[in-house]
């Protein structure tokens, strides 16, 4: 990712960088939400009948729920008319594309505003964009390499037209459309999103990138994603957001899934810098997202990592779910609110499977007016002989205006687990400023360092240029916080 | 080079400093002793303008210009450098990553180019050796985990790097082993020049072994209560601070 893009930071205090909107011309289907709205969409896309089947089973749940929206969360926020949101928007050339060249050149446009043209993508060793634009894949590269492999990289939609039963099986199988309020909303409407399969022994042969972008006007955007990593193979999953900016509030309610079945690894990294409203916290998304990951077989792995900065409001706890003996997940986070923004993020880890493992490892910034809460259940079940958790989960604040909270919920059902719980709630010293600053290193310069130096332990789990690109977004969302 | 005229400096409401005065010129060597919390830090810290000491009265000027009214860094980047008596903990940020912010941001306030990662690895490596640093610290956060003594030669390391011209060594010989004593007596003499000048605060004579002081100054509760030359060190370990004392 190109580096020097992002870290322009002098005009992006004001103005959100990448808050622009694209003129591709979208073909959007009307506000709000109805049967026939679902038949549409499914209809669009030429979906097979157990997808239409199971958007309208998620619909009639989701409308029943509808009035006990979750509110147990530390976050605040004006209730959402969900029939003032436009459901579905596609851009109306869906080209076939083989390469970049034949994409629009609009759309290209946007990648480059972005600061992530593709064509520098493709030149970055080992790492294949599949591009998804206002929820329709639009552009895939490095096809080749991964089919070779037999790795299956494309869309939701696509999937669904050539891998009907490989979707059949997995997809709702790790967040089902009764989940959660979000999840039924998703599971009623989903746009699309990324479906990856990776087949028997198999390492992926490169990383997997997808950008998402909010695009439309006050589309909602409802991604969908399907992992699966099939016995004995390993894939790197690297998710990265930025969103224009918005007058009014925007909903994401994405659903992610994983599953690992016995001997696979899925590492899934996350890096979501979406709009985060004005210092007043006007404008900025929701972002309300269900991600589970199943570790099916046995010494399986899941590994969860992620750096949020951006979002006005932050809703979301990637889970694992500990089935298969011997599996292990991982959970590591850096959340940093700043200004108005309001997170409530952390993990859930369900032991099922015996000799199962879970490390949890959260740090929370936060500045200005900010809330940060961290939330975490680990769960050990009857079955789960000799588990073992790792929870430790560090605040950092920046003021005194800010909020860290920390809410852990531990429930243990089989006395051989072994749980640790560390904890830690500090402040940017004087003493540290002071030394940085006698080295002449400026105080702004002194607090990125030490505020980096917290979260070390998390983006050394990144891949490299994720973990450049996350060290940025740093620096550009504690603009003005610091020095 | 240095030139402290009539400093006054309280902390809260605690006067701690009760006008010092002290002038060092380039090519000078001064070590300032004293008794325990007679202000001989709160000095060394004022200088290199820590921001909780307030200066009441008098002021301190640097070449020739007052830098009361400049920032830590400010102070840095002209070429004064504090070796710290607790040299603080940074967890999580690698000592290289540090030590090259440090010395590409003296290099930039001078209008200089930054030095490449080849460049600054090999300077690195030969200051290490120099100071007898393991290069398994050089991998680790900045003190994090040090023991007293690797904090101190880590203090040393970048003085060597960043080649002050007005060093500060705040008790620098307290927790050295012999062998340490001995390097810091030799960076010190390396470094001085006939551009450069050299603050020492310490309790003990045994580092002038090492390196001979062109003034010796002995501070009593927030006051230079006698200067003299190297000899002045050597009747004091015998004599005490009692006997300054009672000469006052
Ligand atoms: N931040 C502070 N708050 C309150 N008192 C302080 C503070 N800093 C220094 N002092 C007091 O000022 C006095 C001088 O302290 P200072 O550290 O300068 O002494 P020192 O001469 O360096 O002593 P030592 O030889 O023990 O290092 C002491 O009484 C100390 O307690
Ligand atoms: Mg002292």
């Amino acid at each position: 990712m190109s580096q020097k893009t992002i870290s322009r930071k002098s005009n992006i205090s004001s103005d959100y960088k990448w808050g622009f909107v694209s003129d591709v011309n979208s073909e959007i289907a009307p506000k709000g939400l109805s049967e026939d709205i679902i038949r549409m969409i499914s209809k669009k896309k030429n979906e097979p009948e157990f997808l239409l089947n199971s958007r309208l089973k998620a619909y009639e749940y989701w409308k029943k729920q509808k009035d006990e929206e979750p509110d147990w969360a530390m976050i605040d926020y004006e209730s959402i008319d969900y029939n003032d949101i436009h459901y579905y928007a596609a851009p109306i050339k869906q080209p076939k594309l083989d390469s970049l060249e034949d994409a629009d050149p609009e759309l290209i446009e946007t990648f480059n505003k972005l600061g992530i043209p593709l064509e520098e993508q493709k030149k970055l060793a080992g790492v294949a964009v599949d591009a998804i634009f206002d929820s329709v894949s639009v552009a895939t590269t490095y096809k080749k390499t991964l089919e070779d492999a037999g790795v299956i990289f494309c869309s939701i939609s696509e999937a669904a037209q050539k891998h009907p039963e490989l979707l059949e099986k997995y997809y709702g199988s790790v967040v089902p459309y009764s989940d959660n309020f979000f999840a039924s909303l998703n599971s009623a409407v989903f746009s699309d999103g990324s479906f990856v399969y990776v087949p028997k022994n198999t390492k992926c042969p490169m990383e997997l990138m997808t950008y998402f972008r909010i695009n439309a006007e006050e589309t909602g955007q409802f991604e969908r994603t399907l992992i699966i990593a099939d016995e004995g193979s390993y894939v790197s999953y690297l998710e990265g957001c930025t969103a224009p900016m918005r007058k009014t509030h925007q909903l994401h309610a994405a659903v992610v899934e994983l599953v690992a079945l016995d001997n696979a690894e899925i590492k899934y990294s996350t890096l979501q810098n979406w709009y985060p409203g004005d210092s007043e916290g006007k404008g900025g998304v929701y972002n309300f997202v269900t991600k589970r990951a199943k570790a099916l077989g046995n010494n399986s792995k899941i590994s969860w990592t992620q750096v949020e900065t951006g979002s006005a409001i932050t809703w979301k706890y990637p889970s694992v779910i500990l089935q298969g003996d011997n599996s292990s997940g991982e959970f590591y986070s850096v959340a940093l609110t700043n200004n108005k923004q309001q997170a409530d993020t952390g993990t859930k880890m369900i032991h099922i499977g015996k000799n199962t493992k879970s490390t949890i490892v959260a740090k929370g910034i936060s500045a200005g007016n900010s809330n940060n809460t961290y939330r975490g259940l680990v769960q050990i079940l009857p079955t789960a002989a000799n588990s073992t958790n790792f929870t430790q989960c560090d605040s950092l604040l920046i003021g005194d205006q800010c909020g860290a909270h920390t809410v852990p919920y531990i429930e243990v059902r089989n006395n051989s687990a072994k749980m640790e719980h560390e904890a830690s709630t500090s402040k940017v010293s004087d003493d540290q400023l002071f030394y940085c600053m006698q080295r002449g290193i400026s105080e702004e310069e002194a607090h990125y360092m030490i505020i980096n130096g917290f979260c070390r332990g998390i983006f050394k789990e990144l891949p490299f240029e994720f973990a450049m690109e996350a060290n940025q977004l740093l620096r550009v969302s504690l603009e003005g916080a610091v020095g | 080079m240095l030139q402290i005229e009539n400093l006054h400096v309280s902390i809260g409401n605690i006067k701690i400093l009760k006008g010092i005065n002290l002038s060092v010129n380039s090519g000078e060597i001064h070590a300032i002793m004293g008794p325990n919390g007679s202000g001989k830090s709160t000095l060394a810290n004022v200088i290199a303008g820590k921001p909780e000491y307030i200066i009441d009265e008098g002021n301190i000027s640097f070449n020739n210009t007052s830098i009361d009214n400049l920032t830590p860094d400010e102070r840095a980047n002209l070429g004064i450098f504090l070796a710290f008596q607790y040299p603080v903990e940074l967890p999580g940020i690698p000592m290289k990553q540090f030590i090259k912010t440090s010395l590409d941001a003296k290099l930039k306030s001078k209008n200089m180019k930054e030095t490449t990662i080849r460049e600054f690895n090999e300077i690195l490596k030969v200051e290490s050796e120099n100071i007898g640093i393991d290069t398994k610290l050089i991998k680790r956060s900045v003190n994090e985990g040090f023991s007293g003594g690797e904090k101190k030669r880590n203090e040393m390391l970048q003085m060597a790097l960043l080649k002050p011209e007005l060093s500060i060594l705040d008790e620098t010989d307290s927790g050295l082993d012999i062998d340490a004593l001995k390097t810091v007596g030799q960076s010190v003499n390396k470094l001085s020049t006939e551009e450069n000048a050299t603050l020492i605060v310490t309790h003990y004579q045994r580092l002038l072994n090492y390196i001979t002081p062109t003034k010796v100054h002995v501070l009593i509760d927030g006051k230079i209560s006698k200067s003299g030359d190297a000899q002045l060190a050597k009747d004091l370990e015998l004599r005490g601070y009692d006997w300054i004392k009672s000469l006052t």
